[in-house]
Order: C-alpha cells, then sequence, then structure tokens
C-alpha cells in the first residue's frame, strides 16, 4: 500500500475508535449531571448512587476519549500536511476555539468534579458536573463545524491557490454544521441511552429474586435510559432527513451512492435492500428492491422530482472538475491517471442502511424498556435483559457505519466542492497526504492500532467490572474513625 | 507589532505553559520509582497531581491547534518532519493518561505494578520527545522548498536535538521533585526536597548547554539577557530548595523555564522552523502565517479565552492546595 491507502486507513481506524468512546462521554456526562442535580434538589440517596455508579463508568471510559483525541489532532500535520497547508487558514481557527474554550473547560473542570467531592460545597460541585458535561457538547460543535467546513466549504475567497477565511460566522452557522451537530448528538444520547437501559436491566433481572435495597436505582435508570433513547431517536430521524434533503444538494453523489441510483429518474425510488451485487463498483450490476418515488421525496419533500443518478453526476463531475488528476509529483503514481468520482459503492450503500437500521432497533429497545417498566415487569421476563445487554451495541454501530458512510462518501475529495461556493475551494483526498516515507505510515498505523486494541480490551474488562461490582463497588465503606476525617473522598 | 509576531509569541506562551505546568507532573511520574517507599507513597505522588494532569495536558493541544491555526505551514512542516519521535510521544501519553486512571481500579499488585511502569515510562518519554521537537524547530532541519524534510525518518535526531531531549527531561525532573516538596508533608517531602538539591547541579546542565549552543549559532545581545536569568533562576532555586522554602525554588524553576523558552524561540524569531540546507528554504512569521482574518479571529476567542483558563486553572490549585500525606490516602475500594 502507498501513503495514501496507508494514511486513510489510519484515520478511518482512528477516528472511528474515537468515535466509540467520544459518544457515551457526551450522552453520559450529560445524563450523570442530570441525575446529581435530582439528587441535590431532592436529598434521595436513589440519586446519588445512580450519580456515583454512572459516573465511575464515564471515569473508566473518558481518560480513553482524551488520549484518543490527541492523536486526531496531530494527524492533520504528520499524514495530512499537504491538507492542513491548504486549509490551514480555515480549518486550524475551529480546532484552536476547541482547545482554547472547550477542551480547557471539560479537562479542568472533570478533575474538579472527580476531586472535589469533599473539598467543594454541594452546588459548586454540582456546577463543575454540569461545566465539563456542557463543554463535551461545546467541543462537539467546533470539531463538527471543521468537518462540516471539508464536506461544504463556505465563508471563504479563492486567493492565491488557498482559501482564505473571510467569515467565521459563515463557517460557525454552516448549515451542513447545523445539521450534523444535532444529529450527532442525538446519536451519542442513543448511546448513553442503550448504555443505561442494558446495564440496568441485567442488574434488575440478576437480583430478581432477592429484595434488593437497590431495585430503584436500577429502575430509574432503565426509565431515564428509555426516555432518553425515544427522544434521541426522534431528534436522529428529524435531523437526519433535514441532513438528507441538504445532501442531495450539496453532496449529489454521496446521496446517489447512498441509494446506488445508476440513472437519473423522475421520480426516483428509495432501494429498500439490495438483492444484486453491491460489492461491484459498477451500478448497473446493483439490483435493489424500490418503494416508487420515495427517494424523490426523501430529497425534495415531493413526490415526482428529478434525482440524478451515478452516472449522470460522473459526466458532470468531470466536466466541472476534470477527468484527470493533475500532473503534479505530488501525486506520484496518481499524477495524471483519470479520476474515479464514484465512492465506494458498497460501503456507501449499506453504510447508510446500517446506519438507519441501528438506529431504529435501538430506539426499538427503548420503548420497550419503558413498556416494560411501566408495570414493574422487567425482572420476570429472562428475554428482555439479554435483549438489552446486546442491545448497547446497536447504537455504537449504527454511529460508527453513519461517520463510515459520511467520510468515505465525499471521496474522492478530501474537501468536497460547494456547487453554490467559491470556484476552486476543494481538494482531492490524493492531493492532501503528507510526502513521507511508507515506513513512517506503517510504523503508526501498526503501532496505534496495537495499542488501541490492547486498550480496548483493558476498558471492556474493566467496564464489566464495574457493572458487575453495582452501587456496592462505587461507593466506600462509611469511614467512622477520627483518623479518617482528613482522608480524601477521592484518590486515585 | 504585527499581529504575526503577536501569535508567535502567544505560540510560545502556550508551549511554556505546557513546559511549566506538565513539566511537573512529568516529574511526578518519573520519580515515582525514586521517591516512593510502598504503594501508599505511590498514592499519595500520584495524588498531588491527580485533579490537574489532565487540565495541563491541554496546553499541548492547545498550543498545536493555535500552530495550526495561526501557522498553519509550520505546523504541517514540523509535525511531518518529525513524524517518528511525536508518535513515540503519542504513544506515550496514551499510556500515560490512561494509566491514572486505570491504576488503582483493580485491587492487585501486579496490575498496579504494570500501570506504574507506564507511568514512569509515559512521564519520561514525552519531555524527552518533545525537547526534541521543540530545539528542532528552533536549530533547522534539511528542509526543501516544499517545506518537506530531505532525508530519512531519523533526521531530527541529531547530537544538538538530543540535548534538548535531555534539557527538557532534566528541567521535568528537577521541578517535579520541587513541585513534590511543596505538595506533600513528611518523610516523603523531605526525601523529595533533598533529591532536588542534590539533582538540580547536574539535571539542569544540558538547558545550559542547549541555551549556549543556540545562543552561540543565533542568539542576540537581548537573548543573552535572558540566558543569563534563566541561570540566575536556577541558582536561587537550588539555594531555595537547600534552605527548605519549597514556594519559592518552584517559583524560581517557573523563571528558569520561562527565560529558557524565552531564549530560544527569541534566537529562533523571524524564524519558525530554519532550513540547514538553504536560507531560503527556511520557514519563517511572515510566510507561513495564516491570513490577517484568520489572526484576528483567533485573537478575539484567546483575548477572552485564555484569561478564563488561568482564572479557573488557578482555582483548581487553589481548591487542591493542601499538602498531602499517607495519612489522608483512603484504603483501595474497587468491585
Amino acid at each position: 500500500m502507498d501513503v495514501l491507502q496507508l494514511a486513510r486507513w489510519q484515520f478511518g481506524i482512528t477516528t472511528v475508535y474515537h468515535f466509540l468512546m467520544v459518544p457515551l462521554t457526551i450522552g453520559l456526562s450529560v445524563l450523570v449531571a442530570g441525575m446529581q442535580t435530582a439528587w441535590v434538589r431532592t436529598g434521595d440517596q436513589r440519586y446519588y448512587k445512580m450519580t456515583k455508579f454512572w459516573g465511575k463508568l464515564l471515569l473508566v471510559n473518558f481518560a480513553m476519549g482524551v488520549v484518543t483525541g490527541i492523536v486526531q489532532e496531530f494527524q492533520f500535520g504528520m499524514n495530512w500536511n499537504a491538507y492542513s497547508r491548504f486549509v490551514g487558514d480555515v480549518f486550524g481557527a475551529p480546532l484552536a476555539m476547541e482547545g482554547l474554550v472547550a477542551f480547557f473547560v471539560e479537562s479542568t473542570f472533570l478533575g474538579l468534579w472527580i476531586f472535589g467531592w469533599d473539598r467543594l460545597p454541594k452546588k459548586v460541585h454540582l456546577a463543575c458536573a454540569w461545566a465539563f458535561s456542557l463543554a463535551t457538547i461545546a467541543s462537539a460543535y467546533f470539531i463538527l463545524a471543521a468537518n462540516s467546513w471539508m464536506q461544504h466549504p463556505v465563508g471563504v475567497t479563492f486567493t492565491d491557490g488557498k482559501p482564505r477565511l473571510n467569515s467565521i460566522w459563515a463557517v460557525l452557522t454552516n448549515n451542513t454544521a447545523l445539521a450534523a451537530i444535532p444529529h450527532t448528538i442525538a446519536g451519542a444520547f442513543s448511546v448513553a441511552a442503550a448504555f443505561l437501559v442494558g446495564i440496568g436491566g441485567w442488574h434488575l433481572w440478576r437480583k430478581r429474586r432477592s429484595d434488593d435495597e437497590h431495585r430503584a436505582v436500577w429502575r430509574s435508570s432503565i426509565r431515564l435510559g428509555g426516555w432518553t433513547g425515544i427522544v434521541a431517536f426522534a431528534v436522529l430521524a428529524i435531523t437526519g432527513d433535514f441532513q438528507g434533503k441538504l445532501m442531495f444538494e450539496q453532496q449529489p453523489m454521496k446521496m446517489a451512492s447512498a441509494e446506488a441510483l445508476c440513472h437519473t429518474e423522475q421520480p426516483a425510488s428509495f432501494s429498500i435492500i439490495a438483492i444484486g451485487d453491491v460489492t461491484s463498483q459498477n451500478c448497473e450490476d446493483v439490483k435493489t428492491f424500490n418503494v416508487p418515488a420515495l427517494l424523490s421525496f426523501l430529497a425534495h419533500s415531493d413526490f415526482t422530482t428529478e434525482v440524478k443518478g451515478v452516472e449522470d453526476l460522473v459526466t458532470e463531475y468531470q466536466a466541472e472538475y476534470g477527468t484527470n488528476y493533475p500532473d503534479d509529483p505530488q501525486l506520484g503514481e496518481l499524477a495524471g491517471k483519470p479520476v474515479d468520482y464514484v465512492p465506494s459503492l458498497p460501503v456507501t450503500y449499506w453504510g447508510f442502511r446500517i446506519m438507519i437500521g441501528f438506529g431504529a432497533i435501538s430506539a426499538g429497545t427503548g420503548l420497550l424498556a419503558l413498556w416494560l417498566t411501566r408495570k414493574d415487569r422487567i425482572p420476570d421476563t429472562r428475554w428482555f435483559p439479554r435483549l438489552a445487554l446486546l442491545g448497547i451495541a446497536t447504537p455504537f454501530i449504527g454511529n460508527s457505519a453513519g461517520w463510515i458512510f459520511t467520510e468515505m462518501g465525499r471521496q474522492p475529495f478530501v474537501v468536497v466542492p460547494n456547487p453554490s461556493g467559491v470556484d476552486g475551494v476543494w481538494m482531492f483526498t490524493a492531493q492532501a497526504v503528507s510526502r513521507i516515507s511508507t515506513g513512517e505510515v506503517w510504523t503508526s498505523l501498526i503501532a496505534l492500532s496495537s495499542l488501541y486494541a490492547v486498550l480496548g480490551v483493558v476498558e471492556v474488562f474493566l467496564m464489566r467490572k464495574y457493572v458487575r461490582g453495582g452501587i456496592d463497588g462505587v461507593i466506600p465503606p462509611e469511614q467512622t474513625d477520627e483518623e479518617g476525617k482528613d482522608a480524601l473522598a477521592f484518590a486515585y | 507589532m504585527s499581529l504575526e509576531t503577536i501569535w508567535f509569541c502567544i505560540i510560545v506562551l502556550f508551549w511554556l505553559g505546557y513546559l511549566f505546568l506538565e513539566g511537573f507532573d512529568f516529574g511526578v511520574g518519573m520519580l515515582l520509582p525514586v521517591l516512593a517507599r510502598n504503594d501508599t507513597e505511590r498514592r499519595v505522588m500520584i495524588n498531588t497531581i491527580g485533579p490537574v494532569w489532565d487540565g495541563n495536558e491541554v496546553w499541548l493541544i492547545v498550543a498545536a491547534g493555535a500552530m495550526f491555526a495561526a501557522f498553519p505551514g509550520w505546523y504541517a512542516s514540523l509535525f511531518s518532519a518529525t513524524y517518528l519521535p511525536l508518535l513515540v510521544v503519542l504513544l506515550a501519553l496514551i499510556g500515560r493518561g490512561v494509566a491514572f486512571e486505570y491504576r488503582g481500579k483493580v485491587d492487585s499488585q501486579r496490575w498496579r505494578r504494570n500501570w506504574d511502569r507506564v507511568i514512569v515510562i509515559g512521564s519520561w518519554v514525552p519531555p524527552l520527545g518533545v525537547g526534541l521537537i521543540l530545539t528542532t524547530t528552533v536549530l533547522g532541519l534539511p528542509l526543501d522548498a516544499h517545506g518537506d524534510r530531505i532525508g530519512g525518518a531519523f533526521e531530527a535526531v541529531r547530537w544538538d536535538t538530543l540535548l534538548g531531549a535531555l534539557a527538557v527531561a532534566g528541567f521535568a525532573l528537577v521541578h517535579g521533585a520541587a513541585f513534590l516538596a511543596l505538595k506533600t508533608a513528611g518523610d516523603l517531602r523531605e526525601r523529595a526536597r533533598v533529591f532536588a538539591v542534590r539533582a538540580l547541579p547536574v539535571a539542569l546542565v544540558p538547558m545550559v548547554l542547549l541555551l549556549a549552543v543556540v545562543q552561540w549559532r543565533d542568539g542576540a545581545l537581548w537573548t543573552l539577557v535572558s540566558l543569563a536569568v534563566a541561570v540566575a533562576a536556577a541558582v536561587v532555586a537550588w539555594r531555595k530548595l537547600a534552605a527548605d522554602r519549597d514556594g519559592q525554588a518552584f517559583a524560581a524553576l517557573g523563571v528558569t523555564i520561562a527565560a529558557s523558552v524565552v531564549t530560544l524561540f527569541g534566537a529562533l524569531y523571524p524564524d519558525v522552523l530554519p532550513s540547514t540546507l538553504d536560507a531560503a528554504n527556511s520557514l519563517t512569521v511572515a510566510g507561513t502565517a495564516s491570513s490577517p482574518y484568520t489572526l484576528e479571529v483567533i485573537t478575539w476567542v484567546g483575548a477572552f479565552g485564555a484569561p478564563a483558563v488561568l482564572v479557573y486553572q488557578g482555582w483548581t490549585y487553589w481548591v487542591f492546595r493542601k499538602r498531602i500525606n499517607a495519612a489522608q490516602i483512603p484504603p483501595v475500594h474497587t468491585p
């Protein structure tokens, strides 16, 4: 493999991995802050135990989210330095803002929250939890604004061969970003929701015979998870629909590939599932089971509009951006070769479906949980806790598929041309990569993937341990002796 | 002063913040096997930085992010040219961060011993690596007209950059010992102080040598002044440590690192990454800076963001200002 392919694999692996940790941190931190608020307001011990238990799992997960995030930032300079030079004027600003405005708050107030239980007044301590959790959302906002600029560049002029920022406001209120942010945050909440339902359900079921003192904790957790999951799915569906419509305007090739829509259709039908060979890059080989006119509706809100197919789009793209890569030695073997404007069809087609399918399954589990807890039926339904435990995985899969679809669907561009934007503000992925040796990228690809794999095993092991330990595992026995008075409530 | 120069100074300030703050928490990790006699003492040491190390690390992220935003060309060339050293730093930081969080999560000797090793390695490697990379940006690399490195993957590893690696690691070691003297009580505190007194004259030698090399090659009269300040502050720190004045010693070490960083980057300006191949290929402040508008935008963000950071990070140190001793460490509690 060449540097380009290796760097793309590395970006894919590290991003998807990072995004396994991040949504759980975002969703859970807000929910834990909510639990702590309920405790501070009502004094109910149930909420205190919820805060402690879910807070502990949050911490086990947070460490991994932070350390894998540093790699994401550094990788632009290491593997994609031509990209960094091209877009630095625009792309660096939201990254710097994320650090200065959001990430400092996140890390500092998390420290205060963990260690401040006995050092801070109750309400100040609660405020730290909120500062931390809201900063995780602010972080997501800036990062998604940066990513959305790559998907749909706005707020720039094209001067001396480079995009130059002329409106930061346009970048921060990019309609692509405003659609992606609630969608991604809702995806994060659906992860946290499935987590609460799955683990809470398992605990309720395990303790069904004994009169467990913590029953109320698990029941409340499941109900909170159930509601969160349903609301999150509603937001996902609405914002997803909005995002889809934007995408038909901004990245028609991505959507045509998601549908394996070969020829322009009017009205266009929506493919439910493919029965032919989607693994073929030739869309003619793909035979799909269709719902007539639905795609026209999804794209433009009426049942008759024309939707452009892959083949016609290829012709348009070739006319607009050239049939061949530039004859630039920077491009290596690709210099002067024809450009393939069609993203990987199997990835886009199935990525899109897996995202929607698993998102829906996840919401279904939440609904079921609410129905079953209504009359306290969970302890007696053996099948539900198992289903809910498996259900923890579903939003993770949906989120990952969504990201893979979004990022692979924009290929061969790293900065996708904005159809109504400024000429010249776009970049092929092949032009973005650093001129370094394959040995260097191989080394980092192998080293990072192996370390991530090992740490993934450790995290799952610790999560399991704390989940099984339940409430008693996170709340130490009361210290009554005089010596204990000056002791730290929390210490590493 | 132009906005570009101001941003050059701000980025130097971010790196300084990083070296000063994470410097001592690296030092604490480096000294784990040296100063602690048992697991409780190890926990005392780790808990002196427990609430703050994560916030300290963000200075690195912001320093890199600010380079990307203000001088994309500098960020792009430096980070790809020092690829492998940077990778090693990243791997070490990943292990270290996870190790702090995970070491106490299982009640087993072996588990804790293994994570302690990760903490020690993870605290030695990053200051060495960061020292090497920052020295590289000051002393330069063979760069072509694109700003890309000519030569092999280890081009950045030379005797003078290795001196930079030892300089930062040596500083972190002493700074960490001084911090421990300031933050712990009893036996451990005395051991940390004695260690700092003995180690300082040796550990800071690479820093002084590095400053001398840089001064000799690219220095001006005023960098000679800051060099003298750095050395004088180190002597003050040494005497204060010997006189049992932890706080003043720690502050004097802060002056040492600040004056050192000012000397290094003062000698570098107006370059940001010189080419040792051809001066025409050297990256400069003016040549790599973002547009005036972008600089203006991040100046506003920095003007409001940075003071706030200083206030709430300062508050964190105030909240956890008490010295920690072994008696305060609660028994291990895991499921």
